[in-house]
């Protein structure tokens, strides 16, 4: 038996050397999993040679991960912070697609609901903890909201999403800016923790009373409603593809694309939606993971952007494609320029 | 053998066997000796990784911090602390009563036919693995609680703070229900042991005296196996407390200490496994390893002492038998 | 006095039933999970449950292919380890009875029998994981084979002590060396028992999730590269049950009826051999 075991270990050894598919490793946001999910898969169909191996365990993750170095690329939707990134200086964001966080629950009956900021945040501080609360009835006559207790979800590991939407609160309510504040965790003053987009959704599926924030896609796929929330121009505004890509309209990108563009200012404008971005090294050692990498990320941002829609994330606008084209032509494999087209 | 023949002198072939034996005793001590290091390196690699928040934080800071956040470098340990040894002691409250019924039940009192296929149940429930009992309390057993049990206790029990709250079915209670379940099996086997050794004469000499069968078991079974039941016990808490998945997967990850059962909560296990492959951080891996090892310690005190109870228990039953 | 005995009686119907039902609750949690399994998990089982890939979030259909040999392959790699290991600490405890270093390893082993999986994941990772920088089946290997040893090394001294010594002293009595003793004679009558013990702990490591969860991590493909992440049904499992997908639930449960299959075959496998082992030994 034992001897079996070592001729599989051999056998496994010796084919490992024999020059099999690149295989590259990534880690990082769950906020665009379905899509990098999409994608990973196209790719792998266009190039059988090359596979990517995704696993959404959270921004957080990714930004260790990659800082860590046990992963090739690393994603997230929260731009790395100054703090992060004096820690490896080298990374370079790329973003890769726009998305909304969308507030979702589970009542049955209600389907609709609008939000203003305020109560909002007083949710999710846990002064608001009745679903028919005033400050939630108002702007929603007509609706029959239940006197049932609210069950907050956040997120339980570090989380883009959540880095997004506190950045949001943050904006929108003083108080929320003062405790619990922004960033990729923060101290809930209610609720249960989730892991991931996908825990998040899971639990407000399975749970009545139960809201949650997550990523649009999680949402739409799993056919949970989602809120209006009441924008900076006063508008109630639904989630979706075209409100995103509102909210993207007058951001200035700066040259390394970190960014906030949460309760933007557009009449049309969802107020908190955020760019995701894969992190990669400025210059890969490695010659055959890193040509892979480039040209998938040029892929991605030109031919992929296609499945963006349909799974409810907002393609780049044009200028912010063309500001990321001229970004990969200036990483390198071991010091090199790779050839990409000019064009598709 | 061919090669003592070629030897005329029995005497020179004698170094070469006992070079085998040597070389025999080496190789095994040292594979003896290989569990020595495992452990060592168990607790010396928790230790390094654990340091900066110890020289950081200071260790009593930690474990009677009460804020966890990982961003601003804050790492108190009691809420995970808490919500270990309360789901694990709630857990023993339940399964104890359970299992010390049906270990007497099988033992004493039941035919004898149902000996051999309750014991093959119980071990059947001993190897399901902790992530199939998390799908199925994630999907039966929260539910119910949600739907029957929480509303019930609530509206008949709701004054009292343990049973305050909404009833949102993840939490405590089905954290501890959970582990009632898992640690039903470690309880039962050992209790079941404990149980054969008791003296039968003192027994059948209560029942001869007219005493009931409850009596008998009161007076001549139960004396006798406290210790090994009370071994038992911490033999349980100890699987308990290091149980992750199925907690992980009910426990509703909220780094809070609440006294309502209803709520959410966190556990040491299920804190590390949400939180350390994306720990960000030396500090933040730190922390986890820390809480590991603080785990690490209390397993192992309770595994020394329920140990050191049954061979004491054991002792003594040897010496009467002398 | 008569009351008296009544109320005596009462009490004794009363506990005699207190703890008949105490059976049935003990029952009640074994009869409902293997059920809802069966019932949820058996409809999922198809071929291309065994042999597709993951779909892409959200996609229905695939499988979990990579999952069942990355399991199978991180067991293995578990073996390879632990197997040598932790019969090898067995034997030596068995042979040398009474010092204090044989002492402390038993004391040692029997401690580490119950330190919780999740921290030995930490040392896995700590171990293998931080050195090689990925996430790796080694790494996940390692860790089970962490959790093997122990409990081998102790079921494995127990067996090798059952040996009858005459056994043992007819061997040296002819002459063949204590290795060759120990080699050709104990172990080999203990080998019956020892191969128990090894699917025995097989089936328990082959249900862990928490040590793999930061070591083997997990894969969307198939993987036989000991450095590589690689999927497991365990963790699988968890990240199924835990997402809102229907379908992904449905894969949970299926995956969980595969996992108590392959466990309670093996479990059985070990009863049916220690059963035929004492009829022999009788």
């Amino acid at each position: 038996m034992k001897k079996l075991l070592l001729a599989v270990l051999l056998g496994v050894a010796g084919t490992a050397l024999a020059g099999e598919p690149v295989l590259i490793n990534g880690a990082g946001a769950t906020f665009p999993y379905p899509l990098y999910s999409k994608w990973f898969s196209e790719y792998n169909k266009l190039h059988p040679d090359e596979r990517f191996n995704y696993q959404s365990i959270g921004s957080g993750g990714g930004i260790r991960q990659i800082v860590s170095g046990t992963v090739d690329f690393g994603a997230s939707d929260a731009p790395m912070t100054d703090e992060e990134l004096a820690k490896k200086p080298d990374l370079v964001h790329i973003p890769t697609v726009l998305g909304a966080v969308v507030v979702t629950w589970n009542l049955p009956g209600v389907t609709a609901l609008k939000l203003t900021p305020e109560a909002l945040a007083g949710i999710f501080l846990g002064q608001i903890t009745k679903w028919n609360d005033p400050k939630i009835a108002q702007v929603n006559p007509g609706v029959a909201l239940p006197d049932k207790a609210i069950a907050v979800v956040h997120r339980s590991d570090g989380s883009g999403t959540t880095a997004v939407f506190t950045d949001y609160l943050a904006k929108v309510s003083p108080q929320w800016k003062q405790k619990p504040g922004a960033g990729k965790s923060v101290r809930w003053p209610v609720g249960l923790g989730a892991k991931g987009n996908e825990g998040v959704t899971g639990m407000v599926k399975q749970m009545p009373g139960a809201i949650g924030y997550v990523e649009l896609a999680y949402a739409d796929q799993n056919k949970l409603p989602m809120a209006e929330l009441r924008n900076q121009a006063g508008r109630f505004v639904k989630p979706s593809v075209e409100s995103t890509t509102a909210a993207a309209a007058d951001v200035q990108l700066p040259d390394d694309f970190r960014t906030s563009i949460t309760n933007a200012a557009g009449e049309g404008a969802y107020p908190i939606a955020s760019f995701t971005y894969l992190l990669v090294p400025k210059n890969f050692q490695n010659p055959v993971k890193g040509q892979s990498l480039v040209k998938f990320l040029w892929w991605a941002t030109h031919d992929g952007q296609k499945f963006a829609t349909p799974l409810d994330y907002a393609p780049l606008p044009k200028p912010v494609v063309e500001k990321v084209e001229r970004k990969l032509k200036t990483l390198t494999v071991q010091g090199k320029p790779v050839a990409l087209g000019s064009s598709k | 053998m061919r090669a003592r023949a070629d030897t005329p002198q029995p005497a020179a072939a004698r170094p070469r066997v006992n070079r085998g034996d040597r070389a025999w005793g080496l190789i095994l001590s040292a594979l003896g000796g290989a569990v020595l290091i495992i452990a060592g390196g168990i607790i010396l690699s928790l230790v390094r990784v654990a340091r900066p928040v110890f020289a950081e934080v200071g260790l009593e800071d930690f474990l009677t911090g009460q804020d966890w956040d990982p961003l601003s470098d804050v790492f108190g340990a009691l809420p995970f602390i808490y919500g270990t040894v309360v789901t694990s002691v709630l857990a023993i409250l339940i399964a104890l009563p359970v299992a010390l019924g049906m270990t007497l039940f099988l033992a004493e009192m039941g035919p004898k036919w149902l000996r051999q296929p309750v014991a093959f149940a119980v071990e059947t429930l001993a190897s399901i693995p902790s992530v199939v009992y998390g799908l199925w309390a994630l999907f039966v057993l929260v539910p119910w609680l949600r739907q029957t049990v929480q509303p019930f206790l609530g509206d008949h029990l709701g004054f009292l703070p343990l049973f305050s709250g909404p009833p949102l079915g993840l939490g405590y209670l089905a954290a501890a229900l959970v582990l009632a379940v898992m640690i039903l099996p470690t309880i039962a086997s050992v209790t079941g042991e404990v149980l054969k050794t008791a003296p039968v004469a003192v027994k059948e000499g209560a029942l001869a005296l007219g005493a009931t069968r409850w009596e008998a078991i009161r007076m001549a079974v139960l004396p006798h196996s406290r210790p090994g039941i009370f071994g038992a016990t911490l033999l349980g808490l100890g699987r308990a407390l290091g149980e992750t998945m199925a907690v992980t997967m009910v426990i509703g990850n909220s780094p809070t200490i609440s006294a309502s059962l209803f709520a959410p909560g966190y556990t040491l296990p299920s804190v590390i496994a949400n939180e350390f492959a994306e720990a960000a951080g030396d500090r933040h891996t730190g922390a986890l390893a820390a809480l590991a090892l603080v785990l690490f310690g209390i397993t192992l005190l309770l595994n020394s002492v329920a140990r050191l109870i049954m061979q004491r228990g054991q002792r003594k039953l040897q010496g009467r038998a002398a | 006095m008569n009351g008296s005995l009544l109320r005596r009686k009462a009490v004794n119907h009363l506990l005699t039933g207190l703890c008949a039902l105490m059976v049935l609750v003990a029952l009640l949690p074994l009869v409902s999970v293997l059920w809802l399994v069966i019932k949820n998990g058996a409809a999922g089982l198809s071929w291309t449950f065994f042999t597709a890939l993951p779909r892409p979030v959200g996609e229905e259909g695939g499988g979990v292919g990579n999952a069942v040999v990355g399991t199978l392959y991180i067991v293995a790699i578990a073996c390879a380890f632990g197997l040598p290991l932790g019969i090898g600490a067995g034997v030596y405890l068995a042979e040398s009875r009474n010092g204090l270093f044989a002492r402390g390893i038993r004391f040692t082993a029997e401690l580490l029998a119950g330190v919780p999986s999740i921290v030995i994941g930490i040392v896995a990772y700590g171990v293998v994981v931080v050195p090689m920088k990925r996430f790796s089946a080694l790494a996940g290997g390692v860790a089970l084979a962490l959790l093997m040893i122990p409990t081998l090394a102790r079921a494995t001294e127990d067996l090798v002590r059952l040996v009858p010594g005459s056994l043992r002293e007819a061997s040296l009595a002819l002459g063949v060396p204590q290795w060759k003793t120990s080699l050709r004679v104990v172990l080999r009558t203990a080998m019956g028992g020892i191969v128990t013990a090894v699917l025995l702990s097989i089936a328990r490591v082959a249900g862990e999730t928490a040590p793999l969860l930061f070591t083997a991590l997990n894969n969307q493909y198939w993987n036989l590269r000991p450095d590589q992440p690689t999927s497991t049904l365990t963790v699988q499992i968890f990240n199924y049950a835990i997402s809102p997908y229907e379908d992904w639930h449905a894969k949970a449960w299926s995956a969980a009826l595969v996992l108590l299959l392959v466990v309670g075959v093996l479990n059985l496998l070990a009863r049916q051999m220690t059963r035929t082992r004492l009829k022999g030994a009788r």
